[in-house]
């Protein structure tokens, strides 16, 4: 039991470490570690945790380890599986910022920062136009774009209220459809 | 008092972000209005450090976000906070309802979800660009002509497909560069 524990921990530190991004960019490593590796799962069942992880709430990264752990070690599989999927992140990020906190004020820095958020500001714009484009679908999905960015903008509407609406309105319009379809065949 | 908002805040995110990192961006722009945590400035430098490092996104931002509001132990808390639902949610679901992805009211919630939290996020990035591409005095904002431009051609280049397996990393460093020798 000790040993799958350790084995859960130091795959997913591993993975942690390598994935860039997270994400699909994960795919590759994870299946190194948890299909060829140990043979906790197969390429198959791993896609479909994947898929799950994508719609439960959290860090999909995340979720994935936690889902895999629990499978091969119960809940301290889990937990274990999640704490060496997030340490790498903790032990990295922590150094990074308190090395800037001490630096942050020298003016080279200033403008490399200055220069570095446009850029963000490219990137960030260009990951929204890849997720509206997958996203929406029809003329559903444009409007209920609309209607959230229209609601984040003018409404005091908390962020946390916009989604549980959202996923809401998405089974009652599918009620909706299928109940329609339903009376035309 | 601080730690008991962070676990507070963090759990919330960390229920109500679907679809992964980038969607908890609107919550974390969110604590820029309600606490002193950060300045929405400090949180375009938490973005472009958690874009750029190891590790999933959304954690480094936790990770980050945690350690600006209150130090180390600010750091793991807000960490902690933001995997606790999920680690929850996913073993119920792992034990119970192995089926879940595939379940129909899974999906048309999810379709509702895909759009808006698209949606949310514009509303976060473009918030981010008001402070990055405009120089703020007060209430007035004055556009920064060279960052809006830096903005554009690099969105244009991002656009092209030779280019789009050049690791983000790397578009973070020539806007480093960019801004020290245009001293942006």
């Amino acid at each position: 039991m000790m040993k799958k524990l350790w084995e859960l921990y130091v795959s997913f530190f591993k993975i942690g470490i390598l994935t860039f991004g997270g994400g699909l960019a994960m795919l590759p490593m994870l299946k190194r570690e948890v299909v060829d590796k140990y043979k906790w799962t197969t390429e198959e069942e791993m896609l479909d945790i994947y898929a799950i992880g994508q719609c439960t709430p959290g860090i999909i990264a995340v979720n994935t380890a936690t889902y895999i752990g629990f499978q091969q070690a119960g809940v301290l599989g889990g937990i274990i599986a999640t704490l060496g999927e997030v340490t790498p992140s903790i032990i990295i990020i922590l150094l990074i910022a308190s090395a800037l906190k001490e630096y942050m004020d020298t003016p080279v820095l200033l403008h490399a920062f200055a220069g570095i958020r446009v850029v963000v500001c490219a990137l960030m714009l260009d990951t929204v136009v890849m997720m509206a484009r997958k996203g929406i679908k029809d003329k559903i999905g444009v409007f209920l774009f609309l209607a959230a960015f229209l609601l984040a903008t003018f409404s005091p509407i908390p962020t946390a209220l916009v989604i549980v609406l959202a996923a809401v309105f998405g089974v009652i319009y599918a009620r909706f459809r299928s109940k329609k379809g339903g009376d035309r065949s | 008092m601080i730690y008991l908002h962070l676990f507070y805040e963090f759990f919330k995110i960390g229920l109500f972000s679907v679809g992964g990192g980038m969607a908890t961006i609107p919550f974390l722009l969110d604590l820029t209005t309600r606490y002193d945590w950060f300045t929405t400035g400090e949180f375009g430098n938490m973005v472009a450090i958690s874009q750029s490092t190891p590790g999933p996104v959304g954690i480094n931002m936790a990770t980050y976000a945690g350690f600006q509001a209150a130090g180390i132990s600010g750091s793991l808390l807000a960490t902690l906070s933001l995997v606790l639902p999920a680690l929850v949610i996913i073993m119920v679901i792992a034990k119970f309802m192995k089926n879940f992805s595939d379940n129909p009211i899974v999906k048309a919630a999810f379709d509702g979800i895909r759009p808006t939290v698209a949606a949310l996020i514009l509303y976060a990035v473009l918030e981010l660009c008001k402070i990055s591409l405009f120089t703020v005095t007060g209430t007035t904002y004055i556009p920064a002509y060279a960052n809006i431009i830096i903005c554009i051609v690099f969105f244009g280049l991002l656009q092209m497909k030779q280019l789009k397996r050049i690791h983000p990393l790397v578009w973070i460093l020539a806007g480093a560069i960019l801004g020290v020798v245009f001293k942006l």
